[in-house]
């Protein structure tokens, strides 16, 4: 029992990560009707969000500072960053150790704008392209946005911590009442689930209950209509693209602590959120959610040591052989629509 | 000749004579001078430009013929280089039973992958395809180490049996090798300050290229090729005509499946080593973007796209800061500094970046690839109406 339950937990993390990319991905297939190969990338950005905050939090500036002084009792260089000056020392300490945090509000405006700018520069010209096409120009974005970011960054991870708030570890079977110190969870990838869980409910209450949400929902179901009806449909689903970069970006700010973000986090995560996306049925919103929290929960079960022994690789390509096998027995994945893409 | 026309004979016999010199066409600058670091003429580095083209060549039969776009080729280059691998270590160091091995477990292989694969279309072909060839990897690189060493690879070792090869002389180390001839010997020649290199691996790996180079002209020339394309352009009327396209799809992936086996076999051949890295998925993109750069659908495209991508990797990524301060050193300062600044993130270590560039480029504005701007390019000096019988190389999917 123990041994399920830290499993489910241990599933959620990547889950949360796996669902908020592929419901993305879904939202820009949906609407626009394009397999976007770059959104690895753009969740790689919103990872490199986090870092570019937290190191412009940290500029900081050398002060002679007379009560400190070196072996040579010459007063000591101190670097001093910036917000100690505005904020003073405490808040300013707060505000550089709560840097993850703070990046959603930096990351969203960044990640929507580069969202609507690939839309209107480079996806808008391939509506009409056939989706190979689709995928070889992403995927050619991809490798220039990587690139540009490993320039700028190098190519070694950057370690960028969680808040000391949620450095430890939460004893979850001591709060469920078995032993303590069998089911431990930190409390980062808690944070990480709940703020999955907030951003997926978020972009489902946007487009179910608000009237620029429903207009989205139409033009997914039938785009033709919608314009004849003398509604600007390509504005929205523009707006759409950028939203759906803002959740992909959000889910790599939010990563960060988990896994030290590099150039090349992106592509990892690309095709393991292609297989969720196809898994969860193309342009399902639902599907691409279940789908993520599913196969992050398989991986974790088929790590567990006692499969492990039985059927020893398992973890590596479980969620590889979940995918052949919907692909081949149900066309349309687990939640797909009839008639998108079955072919 | 060979059961070819006119025009298909001409562009084989071109391309046998520049890769049979091309020691020189890829050694035009003297040893010493400061152009000496553009020369391609290493044998390391040609034998890149033939074995990559085999691949690039046998995954344009699926991709450019009938539209299937795979994202996992590079696993049907890695089983060939594994088997042959164990063909050298159990059998004998010579390369042509490696070789022919690997072009046969390569087809088997594929023969499943696609079999499975080829029951779906369009971008569920090529995640399927993706999701069979990480799996390989992460077996390759975990469960399978017995057979597929893991991290370290498998490389020839002394003690292994060589059932048909003699005992080594003591000290020697076993080296691939063609009845005796060893694939890593050269003879060098050189002419003034010109130093060619004549490499029996590249030899090998060129005769090699050229046949696959002569059925890939026979393929697209034969009525299965017409076939193939015809799925490509449309699928549905096919099969409404009561034709089942999957012999044929599937005869196509099999076939792109055994070239990359041959591939994967030339490269044992070549450094008698071999690691699981070369099945991640990066590798099969890499076939993807040398055959879309040089021209999809086109027969010579898919070798100019190899051959540019490696030339980028192995030159353009050796130039550094320093050099390029020399380039511009008849600059003024800022003048120079400034330049340097511009031009040196695309070249050096960020070749990717201008790769990524070019290919992007290229997919947007010319989708028949490198071939089709330099048919743009001859029709504008020509001034005469496009032939309309060479394959525009348009990209439509199969759906």
């Amino acid at each position: 029992m123990e041994a399920i339950i830290l499993q489910i937990l241990n599933g959620l993390d990547k889950g949360s990560a796996y669902a908020l990319i592929a419901l993305g991905l879904t939202l820009i297939f949906g609407t626009l009707g394009v397999v976007n190969f770059a959104h690895g990338a753009l969740f790689m950005i919103g990872a490199f969000c986090a870092v570019t905050l937290s190191r412009l939090l940290q500029l900081s500036h050398t002060v002679i500072d007379d009560s400190q002084t070196d072996f040579l009792g010459n007063p000591l260089k101190v670097e001093v960053p910036y917000l100690y000056d505005i904020f003073g020392q405490s808040t300013g300490d707060a505000i550089i150790d709560w840097a993850v945090p703070i990046s959603i509000l930096f990351a969203i405006p960044v990640m929507i704008a580069i969202g609507v700018a690939m839309e209107r520069g480079l996806i808008k010209h391939f509506y009409k392209r056939p989706h190979a096409d689709q995928i070889l120009v992403t995927f050619g974005l991809a490798i220039v946005l990587q690139e540009i970011i490993k320039y700028y960054y190098g190519a070694n991870p950057i370690p960028t911590p969680a808040p000391d708030a949620f450095r430890g570890s939460f004893d979850f079977g001591a709060a469920l009442g078995f032993d303590p110190n069998v089911i431990i969870y930190p409390y980062w990838r808690l944070v990480y689930f709940a703020f999955a869980a907030l951003i997926i409910g978020g972009v489902f209450a946007f487009l179910q209950f608000t009237t620029f949400g429903m207009v989205v929902r139409a033009g997914m179901a039938d785009r033709e209509t919608v314009q004849l009806l003398g509604i600007n449909i390509d504005k929205r689903f523009t707006l759409m693209f950028g939203l759906a970069a803002a959740v992909a970006g959000l889910a790599g700010v939010m990563y960060t602590p988990i896994n030290s973000p590099n150039y090349h986090m992106g592509m990892d995560f690309l095709v393991l959120s292609f297989v969720v996306v196809v898994v969860g049925g193309m342009g399902s919103l639902p599907g691409a959610v279940l789908a993520g929290f599913l196969l992050g929960i398989l991986e974790s079960f088929a790590s567990m040591r006692e499969v492990l022994e039985f059927l020893p690789g398992l973890n590596q390509i479980i969620i590889y052989l979940v995918a052949i096998i919907i692909l081949l027995t149900r066309p349309r994945g687990l939640m797909g629509r009839k008639g998108v893409m079955e072919e | 000749m060979f059961g070819l026309d006119k025009k298909h004979t001409n562009l084989l016999l071109l391309v046998a004579a520049l890769t049979m010199l091309a020691p020189f066409i890829l050694n035009p600058f003297p040893e010493g001078s400061g152009m000496a670091q553009f020369n391609a003429g290493y044998p390391d580095l040609m034998q890149r430009f033939v074995i990559f083209g085999i691949f690039a060549i046998g995954f344009n039969i699926l991709f450019g013929l009938t539209g299937y776009l795979s994202f996992g080729h590079a696993a049907f280059l890695g089983v060939g280089s594994y088997a042959a691998m164990w063909m050298m270590k159990l059998l004998t160091m010579n390369v042509i039973p490696a070789i022919a091995v690997s072009i046969v477990v390569a087809g088997l292989f594929s023969l499943l992958v696609g079999w499975i694969s080829l029951r779906r279309s369009g971008i569920y072909f090529s995640i399927l395809t993706l999701a069979f060839a990480q799996m390989s990897y992460a077996l390759a690189y975990s469960v399978l180490t017995p057979i597929t060493g893991g991290e370290t690879g498998l490389q020839p070792k002394l003690q292994d049996p060589r059932i048909l090869d003699g005992a080594l002389e003591a000290g020697a180390s076993p080296r691939a090798n063609l009845f005796g001839l060893e694939m890593t010997s050269s003879f060098e020649w050189s002419v003034g300050s010109w130093l060619f290199t004549f490499n029996v691996g590249y030899y090998v790996a060129a005769v090699a290229m050229l046949l696959s180079f002569y059925m890939a002209i026979r393929i697209f020339n034969s009525p299965f090729g017409m076939m193939l394309r015809a799925i490509k352009s449309n699928q549905q009327r096919m099969n409404y005509t009561g034709l089942n396209s999957k012999p044929y799809t599937l005869a196509a992936f099999v076939v792109s499946g055994m070239y990359a086996g041959l591939a994967g076999g030339l490269m044992v051949a070549m450094d008698t080593q071999v690691g699981a890295e070369r099945m991640f998925w990066t590798a099969s993109g890499e076939v993807v973007l040398m055959t879309i750069l040089g021209g999809a659908g086109t027969l010579i495209g898919p070798v100019l796209g190899a051959g540019m991508i490696k030339y980028m990797e192995n030159i353009m990524s050796k130039i550094n800061e320093t050099i390029l301060h020399q380039w511009f050193a008849f600059l003024p300062d800022g003048i120079e500094n400034l330049l340097v600044a511009m031009v040196y993130p695309f070249i050096g270590k960020g070749w990717h970046l201008t790769l990524g560039l070019i290919f992007m480029l290229v997919v947007i504005f010319l989708p028949g690839g490198l071939v089709e701007g330099g048919q743009r390019i001859a029709r504008l000096f020509k001034r005469k109406k496009p032939s309309s019988d060479t394959p525009d190389g348009k990209t439509t999917p199969a759906e």
